[in-house]
């Protein structure tokens, strides 16, 4: 379903940590362990994404994470040319997707598709989760990235 | 509604002005002096000591707060000030929205709305450097590289033409006009500089489906607006614009972090709409020119659908460059220049050019207007958006 790798897609810009008040430290922890996780609420049992501290269906706090299934389908992209980061300098056209899980009550995540950068890009295209680990970073981290789902 | 919890007849924007309008990092003035000059400016316009005024309002963190304002200007009273949350330029029709509800409330008399912007002081939106880590939302988008407004509403604008079938004539036009208006605009930051649809199809791609001139300028400056009760507007020398409604626009989870609004397809105008427009006492037939924010094309589309000016089915054939023209077009569109080729003043200069229509005092005017619309900050979070009227609108 997943894969991993250690090849940093877009070395070099600022790196994610767990924010300092705890909301979202499980999300990071899973990353690290090849899981998706995101918050599901015990009482509603609704899936909930960005993390917050409340259920903002039923305004319950008791969150829960869960690992869920790390495919989806494409539901947006874009392809920046534009460097806006000193780092994205020299590196040319990359693509942005914004993942729709349906396994998570479409929740959307967003990360870059791997592959060609001037792939031809469909929106409702299965895509799956490619873990890429950064093992030299402070704290050690473990981004989310995409790529098309082999047809089966 | 009841007239009691109405603004409209009540409120009048009575003086505007700005600075020059410079390049980004050229400003030879810190933004408080900035900021200072433009204030000064539509107290001048207005025929109004600046020492009558006696609240403020800003929007997007403003870095220029009404106690050193009123303290620099020498101001007997400060009963009011106001900021309001939102990304970007959102809250510029906020601000007057904020302004009038105080003045209505009997909470201040003579009330500013500004903003300032000087990034060679303080730097850059469109860039970001760093290395420090993220948290947070920006901790989902950053290190992916989605860290510039660009590529926050590209993602937006590619879904919404994915969804409604719209391609890019109404983007080109609108940018354009944009253009088109500034050639007649002393204070545009792009007078001298045209732009037509070769120009506009061959220039780089900032982020797929934004071209370079689907995205705004970054600009210093500063832009005020004063804003008082309709009686006393009507003491004064010059007509005032009243203003016949204003409403801030925020929908289900428009605020969720990593693009999970619940209504992503939208310039997040579909709640304000039918507030406004019951507020003002108008229909968008009634509007005779629009100026509607540029942060980016894409959204202007999506705000002018959603304000009722056209349709999904309709943007081809009611966004044209011919149709959205101060000389001849049925629905004149940023007749300064607007964000894409006046100034970003984070959007005041919209709400200013609206009220230079009303006044008869614009540099592209409208024939006979007595209704002008002016929003901001499309996709944002809490978007804004306001109506005015001369005193004859009122009925
Ligand atoms: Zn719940």
């Amino acid at each position: 379903m997943s894969r991993f790798t250690s090849e940093a897609h877009l070395p070099g810009l600022r790196q994610p940590a767990p924010a300092n008040d705890g909301l979202d430290a499980p999300f990071w922890e899973g990353t690290r362990a090849h899981e998706l996780r995101v918050q599901h609420c015990r009482s509603c049992e609704i899936h909930q994404w960005g993390p917050e501290w409340m259920c903002h269906a039923c305004n319950s706090m008791e969150l829960d994470w869960v690992t869920v299934d790390p495919v989806g389908q494409i539901y947006s992209w874009q392809r920046p040319h534009h460097p806006v980061h000193r780092a994205l300098s020299d590196r040319g056209p990359y693509i942005i997707v914004l993942v729709e899980l349906p396994h998570a009550d479409n929740l959307r995540m967003v990360g870059n598709l791997l592959g060609d950068p001037l792939q031809e890009i469909e929106i409702g295209a299965s895509v799956s989760v490619v873990f890429e680990d950064h093992d030299d970073g402070d704290p050690d981290f473990t981004l989310v990235q995409w790529e098309v789902t082999p047809a089966s | 509604m009841s007239d009691n919890y109405n603004l409209r007849g009540k409120i009048a924007v009575v003086g505007v002005g700005e600075t020059t309008y410079y390049k980004h990092g050229q400003s030879p003035d810190p933004e408080f002096v900035l900021v200072l000059k433009a204030i000064l400016a539509a107290c001048d316009d207005a025929g109004i000591n600046p020492k009558e005024i006696d609240g403020f309002c800003s929007y997007s963190n403003d870095r220029n707060d009404p106690p050193r304002l009123a303290n620099a200007l020498g101001l007997s009273e400060l009963r009011y000030s106001n900021m309001q949350w939102t990304s970007g330029g959102g809250g510029a029709a906020a601000a007057v929205q904020n302004a009038a509800g105080a003045i209505t409330a009997g909470s201040a008399n003579v009330v500013v709305a500004y903003r300032g912007l000087a990034q060679g002081q303080f730097g850059r939106f469109g860039r970001s450097g760093g290395s420090r880590p993220v948290s947070g939302g920006a901790a989902y988008t950053l290190p992916y590289g989605m860290m510039s407004a660009a590529q926050m509403y590209a993602m937006r604008t590619t879904r919404f033409m994915y969804e409604h079938g719209v391609g890019r004539n109404a983007m080109r036009s609108i940018a354009m006009a944009c253009y088109h208006h500034a050639q007649n605009n002393p204070r545009a930051v792009m007078n001298g500089r045209t732009l037509d649809a070769d120009t506009y199809d061959a220039s780089r791609w900032i982020s797929e489906p934004y071209r370079l001139f689907d995205c705004c300028l970054e600009n210093d400056g500063a832009a005020a607006m004063i804003i008082t009760r309709s009686d006393h507007a009507m003491d004064l020398a010059k007509a005032p614009a009243m203003v016949l409604g204003a409403q801030q626009s925020g929908g289900h989870r428009s605020g969720a972090t990593v693009e999970n609004a619940t209504d992503y397809v939208t310039s997040s105008f579909k709640p304000a709409v039918k507030y406004l427009y019951e507020q003002a006492g108008v229909t968008p037939q009634d509007v005779d020119v629009v100026q509607s924010y540029e942060n980016f094309t894409g959204g202007v589309v999506m705000s002018l659908i959603e304000h009722g000016f056209c349709t999904y089915e309709n943007v081809d054939q009611v966004l044209t460059f011919d149709n959205l023209r101060a000389d001849g077009g049925n629905l004149p569109l940023n007749t300064s220049g607007g964000n894409l080729a006046e100034c970003y003043m984070h959007g005041l200069g919209l709400q200013i050019e609206a009220v230079r229509q009303v006044r008869g005092e614009s540099c592209n005017q409208v024939p006979d207007v007595k209704v002008a619309l002016a929003n901001a900050g499309p996709m944002v979070a809490v978007a804004s958006t306001a109506i005015y009227g001369t005193p004859e609108a009122l009925g």
